[in-house]
């Protein structure tokens, strides 16, 4: 059973890319279920939800309060990438994976090509949500699919830039509004014996966050199969500026969410952070001792008054396959990432940034913050979020893009090759991992 | 077998006549020994100290004072925040590890203790190749046997219970090759024979007689097999998904994962680390008496 499953498995995620019809491509698996219905189950249901997120359990138990019919329980574990995401595949070569997980957007192909996720498209409801969520979250979860939704939206993280205003104002520094007065600046904040920003080599999502504002797009999937292209013209473009940064001193380099990251933050040493809304988090918990003193500006923009965002983050609510309830599974997450009471749980229990257009008006994001010295930072965030370019799409194999490119980004920071060396590699790397495992490529 | 072999030499390494041909040794060599002796303790030590250190600040100070020396007093703040966070998880993970690894690592001891035993002692057909196979378990990482584990934990539906991580502890195969050299050369074949000629068992044998002279070697396995349930991280990883199951390494690790989200975690995770190489310490401290009583007794002998 477990060989016939995978050999079917293999063969739909050739396929379920042609397939459009999406959910029809699932019914070959043993769980019987006939996706294509999305009915409501007979009886009492329970669900199972596998997330990370702290104090979840608190939001679900609202849930269950109010539908004693549809319960969910909760299981827990590490952040996706560190352990959690192994353990759904694992779940799922077993074939007893949970009814519902989180799983962030560059994560979201690799389990579609496994065949790993229903198709919610099949639900009515969750077609009709579109409307209700950020265009560029939409996009993120029906993978470049016209139409399949592969998860519900949940958190997005558009970028911004922190700043230490208190620091640039003593030394005459104005906030850039574009990436060639972000380079100036640099250099009169280097002058000043800091830096303004931190280049991570570790985590390629700020990166990818750069290209994406930049109007890049590394994946793209045209229904029979992936082209890669991860120096196009806005990569390279991107590329070249930050080796120039990185060429002349003008950025540090610490990884990020380490004692020396915090203590660079933290003493002054490092000015700013291109980040996205969550970092105002990692800041104030990293640097507490400079309270106050931090702003938020737009991102630095390529053309002079051009409205741009990146995004850096973000995650979605996915239906495992084989689940027998999914229409109450999808009842409950879109509960979960619409509800206004939800909402506001999740952001105060786990800074959570909804991906809904109503959601960015919450109550709890439209008061200043005080270590942002009381500006109301949420408002930069709203704006940024509604400036992502929609289309951007991750490839099946992140996991291992990422390591290639960090890779060559650690060797480029110490002088050996250049970050656009690395991204040549990786692209080749990549290209050769998809075609091993069976996944196409177009030339 | 470095364990075995250390342990052997320390006893044939008498402290008497050491000490009275000290005065021939050079003065030199001796001082050389006791500073890289010296040099590794502090190596090994730092950063315990540090933890300790680290568990006795709040968040700021965690970041602004001197790693390795004392802030403002925080530990028992500290400690009272973990254990109230999250409805007091973290006792109940500390509870699931000393349960799988006290359990674990018994029963896996009795096991290896009467197969070492049994291969040591009793002569069949098929005795050095069955040896030889537990010999090439040793070789096996755990990790790499967890995801087939995995799959067939999923098949009885046994995945996510306390069972998932349990049984596969029991097994020790190097607490089998241990135990088996250990029986070998300690438990002589006429005291066995005696006891067969006074109408013992050889069950009974084993456990009135054997035992008590093996016992290094048992308390050996044991340590090792407490410390390495106690330390496994991946196995948990695959298998459980209630946070009410986790083992404390896990439990964790996954609030590390979350710092992002929830700063305040990097202070539970830094205390709840250091309350939680308590445990060990307590075993190691306790077992070694055993273990060299042990010792003592067999050298007389």
């Amino acid at each position: 059973m477990q060989h016939n499953k995978r050999a079917v498995a293999t063969g739909v995620a050739l396929l379920s890319a042609i397939a459009l019809a999406g959910c029809s491509a699932g019914g070959t698996t043993d769980s019987g279920t006939d996706a294509a219905a999305c009915a409501p189950s007979e009886g009492d249901v329970t669900l199972e939800f596998t997330s990370w997120i702290p104090g979840i359990e608190d939001v679900v138990d609202m849930w269950n309060e109010e539908n004693p019919d549809i319960q969910v329980a909760v299981q827990t574990g590490p952040n996706g990438n560190s352990g959690t995401y192994k353990s759904f595949f694992s779940q799922l070569e077993a074939g007893n994976a949970p009814d519902l997980g989180q799983i962030e957007y560059d994560a979201l192909s690799s389990f579609r090509v496994q065949d790993g996720l229903e198709n919610l498209a099949a639900c009515e409801d969750v077609v009709a949500a579109e409307a209700d969520f950020i265009p560029w979250t939409w996009g993120q979860v029906t993978l470049g699919t016209s139409d399949g939704v592969f998860g519900i939206p949940q958190d997005s993280g558009p970028m911004a830039l922190f700043y230490r205003s208190d620091l640039f104002e003593q030394n005459g520094i104005e906030v850039p509004t574009t990436w060639e007065e972000f380079k100036e600046a640099a250099v009169k904040v280097r002058e000043a014996g800091g830096y303004i920003t931190n280049f991570s080599t570790g985590d390629i999502n700020q990166f990818a966050g750069f290209v994406w504002q930049a109007n890049g797009d590394w994946f793209t999937n045209d229904g029979d199969a992936w082209t890669v292209d991860l120096t196009a013209g806005p990569s390279t473009q991107v590329a070249d500026y930050w080796q120039e940064l990185l060429d002349e001193d003008l950025v540090s380099t610490y990884p990020a969410w380490t004692e020396e990251w915090n203590n660079a933050y933290n003493s002054g040493a490092v000015w700013g952070w291109n980040s996205a809304v969550w970092g105002a988090n990692s800041i104030s918990s990293g640097a507490p001792d400079t309270a106050g003193k931090w702003s938020v500006a737009p991102a630095p923009q390529w053309e002079a008054g051009g409205q741009s965002s990146g995004n850096w983050g973000g995650s979605s609510i996915a239906v495992f396959k084989g689940t027998d309830h999914l229409y109450e599974a999808t009842k409950f997450a879109l509960w979960l990432n619409t509800s206004e009471e939800a909402l506001t749980a999740l952001n105060t229990s786990a800074n959570i940034y909804p991906a809904t257009t109503e959601g960015l008006s919450l109550p709890s994001l439209q008061e200043g913050v005080e270590f942002y010295g009381g500006q109301k930072i949420y408002d930069v965030f709203a704006e940024a979020a509604e400036q992502v370019n929609p289309d951007f799409v991750w490839g099946p194999t992140m996991t291992q893009t990422y390591a290639d490119v960090s890779d060559g980004f650690q060797k480029a920071v110490t002088g050996q090759g250049t970050l656009l060396e690395a991204l040549e590699k990786a692209q080749a790397s990549t290209i050769s991992t998809l075609e091993a495992q069976g996944i196409p490529v177009a030339e | 077998m470095s364990m075995l072999t250390r342990t052997r030499g320390a006893t044939a390494d008498d402290l008497a006549p050491a000490r009275s041909r000290g005065a021939r040794e050079s003065i030199f060599s001796r001082g050389a020994a006791l500073l890289v002796m010296g040099v590794f303790t502090l190596y090994f030590l730092v950063p315990i100290w540090w933890l300790f250190i680290a568990s006795t600040k709040d968040r700021g100070d965690l970041l602004t004072t001197p790693a390795l020396w004392f802030a403002e007093w925080n530990f028992f703040t500290n400690v009272g925040d973990l254990i109230s966070y999250g409805d007091g998880i973290y006792f109940r993970w500390l509870l699931n590890s000393i349960g799988y690894a006290v359990v674990g690592a018994l029963l896996a001891t009795v096991f290896a203790g009467m197969c070492g035993y049994a291969l040591a002692k009793y002569r069949f057909p098929g005795r050095e190749l069955f040896f030889n196979v537990v010999l090439g378990g040793v070789l096996v990482p755990a990790t790499a046997l967890a995801l087939p584990l995995f799959l067939l934990f999923s098949q009885v539906n046994l995945t996510n219970t306390y069972w998932a991580v349990l049984l596969p502890s029991i097994v020790s195969p190097f607490g089998v090759y241990l135990s088996r050299i250990y029986a070998a050369s300690s438990v002589p074949d006429e005291l066995i024979e005696a006891g067969r000629i006074d109408g013992a068992g050889e069950v009974r044998t084993f456990f009135t007689v054997s035992v008590r002279l093996m016992t290094p070697a048992l308390v050996t396995v044991f340590l090792f097999q407490f410390v390495s349930i106690w330390n496994n991280f991946f196995l948990p990883l695959i298998m459980l998904r209630s946070a009410e199951l986790f083992p404390i390494t896990y439990g964790l690790y996954s609030w590390n994962t979350q710092l992002n989200q929830i700063p305040e975690l990097r202070t539970y995770v830094l205390t709840g680390s250091f309350l939680s190489i308590v445990p060990l310490i307590v075993a190691f401290l306790l077992l070694q008496r055993f273990w060299r009583n042990g010792l003592g007794s067999g050298s007389v002998k």
